[in-house]
């Protein structure tokens, strides 16, 4: 089970405390009914799932049930850092 | 390479069973040939079986990186069904289930394939009426599904808990009678066997780091750790690593790879008939020939490559075990690990041609793949063999995604499968 620092309550916690929201910077269409049926399928169904560094997005669910991002290994499960939602990549 | 009988397992067994021979030479990479398929687990493996057997191309080289069905073959819990509620999906794994009858005398290999039957509990009225539509769905598409009382269901299945007041109430059950289970190494060995004897080589320990293409776009080879080896044919079946491939190849798939888990008790005597599977608290069981409890979980909720879970997620499928079958509240665990699922949006896998010429996939199998084995393998030889999807792999394409006629298992079924 990871132990995963929420960056509001600034407090490290473990992983059932937390609900894992997928991929992080993935920026809902503006303008929806401007987009291709290829940008539709990119914005729903692509995914980096990269082997290695993953941005993804957690909530502190059973905490202060915000959305926040992570950094973490796919392949250690590494967490290299949690940022707030908002802030830019890491 | 002389074939299995009763007689030849008497005779090597009179001589303290020395004196096999290797079933299948450690094959050395060759500067090219017709079709590679990149993965060794029973999906690749029979592939290449199914391009040299049926298909008539047998320049054919399997690469692995890691040993021959030691990906995900290995690491499933061999549970065989096609009780799919999509006309699509009920033919795409009866053709895997109809492949399984008889797969064992076409290898020459045991590969311990058991009717004992599939039986899916439903535990409240959403169970109910999801398993009674199934099962009319699959009665209409000539799919074996019935529906079981709890009485009936504790027939079929004595060791399961039918007290009204347990905490997982069982309200009937789906069963399907054909499907049950195999000996998931044998898959892998027997279709290794089969194809290195019609001359496919089967080349380990070697990573494939990239896909060349040429100036047209069509592929040309494959870079590995152990050298270039060209093909104009590329069929890939990686599981997990399936994104990471085809990135080589400038594709992004609708794919994520999640940890999925299982485990086995301590061996007891035969006291568990058949497969009972609940998808509502994810616990699926059998007993092994060996007499082990097969116990698969459900999967961890975040995208990992790491081959393992978290022990929470035993623990949550261990406690619905208990309360199913307060028999087995003493037993003891004796191994558990992980895989690596590659998991598509509509949880249906993707099975067919790619952009890029020559590139060939199958892939996106979720937690489910190991019953489709046969089938996959088939399918994705008759695709490369023909460079068209067979008919019943044709909706199981990439550009579904974009169209948007999605295969919706997911919705279907409302957990994995
Ligand atoms: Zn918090």
């Amino acid at each position: 089970m990871f132990l995963i620092d929420c960056p509001y309550c600034e407090e490290r916690r473990p992983e059932n405390e937390f609900a894992y929201a997928g991929e992080a910077h993935i920026a809902r269409p503006l303008d929806p009914s401007a987009l291709s049926d290829a940008e539709w399928e990119t914005y729903l169904f692509i995914r980096a799932n990269p082997r290695g560094r993953h941005n993804e997005r957690w909530r502190h669910i059973h905490g202060c049930g915000r959305f926040f991002n992570a950094v973490r290994d796919t392949v250690t499960d590494k967490f290299e850092c949690t940022y707030k939602a908002g802030e830019a990549r890491r | 390479m002389t074939r299995f009988s009763a007689l030849s397992l008497f005779t090597k067994a009179l001589g303290g069973h020395k004196g096999w021979e290797q079933q299948w030479p450690d094959a050395q990479p060759k500067p090219s040939y017709d079709a590679i398929i990149v993965g060794g687990g029973g999906h690749g493996l029979g592939a290449a079986y199914y391009l040299a057997r049926k298909y008539g191309i047998t320049r054919v080289a399997v690469i692995e990186k890691g040993w021959i069905g030691g990906g995900n073959t290995g690491r499933n819990t061999t549970i065989i069904r096609s009780n799919y509620l999509y006309d699509e999906s009920a033919h795409l794994y009866d053709h895997a289930v109809k492949l399984w009858d008889g797969l064992s005398q076409e290898l020459n290999y045991n590969t311990m394939y058991s009717k004992r039957g599939v039986m899916m509990l439903a535990h409240n009225v959403h169970d109910v009426q999801s398993f009674k539509r199934h099962i009319h769905a699959n009665r209409l598409n000539g799919v074996d599904n019935e529906w079981l009382t709890p009485d009936e269901a504790k027939e079929y299945c004595p060791p399961l808990s039918i007290d009204p007041n347990a905490r997982y109430p069982v309200l009937g059950a789906a069963l399907q009678r054909r499907g049950g289970t195999a000996r998931h190494d044998t898959v892998a060995w027997g279709y290794a066997r089969a194809a290195a004897a019609l001359g496919v080589d089967i080349i380990q320990n070697c990573a494939v780091t990239d896909i060349r293409r040429g100036p047209d776009g069509a592929v040309e080879g494959v870079e590995t750790t152990r050298g270039f080896i060209g093909a104009k044919k590329i069929g890939v079946s990686a599981a997990g690593n399936t994104s990471v491939i085809m990135k080589m190849a400038g594709l992004d798939f609708p794919l994520e790879s999640y940890p999925l888990q299982a485990l086995v008790s301590e061996p007891i005597k035969p006291v568990f008939p058949c497969v009972v599977m609940s998808n509502t608290v994810h616990a699926y069981m059998s007993q092994s020939d060996k007499g082990e409890l097969v116990i698969g979980a459900g999967t961890d909720q975040y995208v990992s490559y790491s081959q393992r879970g978290a022990l929470h997620i035993i623990e949550h499928t261990l406690a619905s075990i208990c309360e199913i079958f307060p028999i087995f509240r003493r037993m003891r665990m004796l191994r558990s690990w992980g895989g690596v699922v590659d998991v598509t949006p509509d949880r249906s896998p993707i099975l067919g041609k790619t952009p890029v010429r020559g590139l060939y996939v199958n892939c996106g199998w979720g937690t489910g793949g190991f019953k489709a084995t046969p089938g996959a393998a088939d399918l994705l030889a008759y695709t490369i063999a023909r460079d068209e999807p067979h008919r019943i792999n044709a909706p199981f394409n990439l550009d579904r995604f974009r169209n948007g006629r999605l295969i919706d298992e997911a919705a279907a079924a409302a957990v994995a499968h």
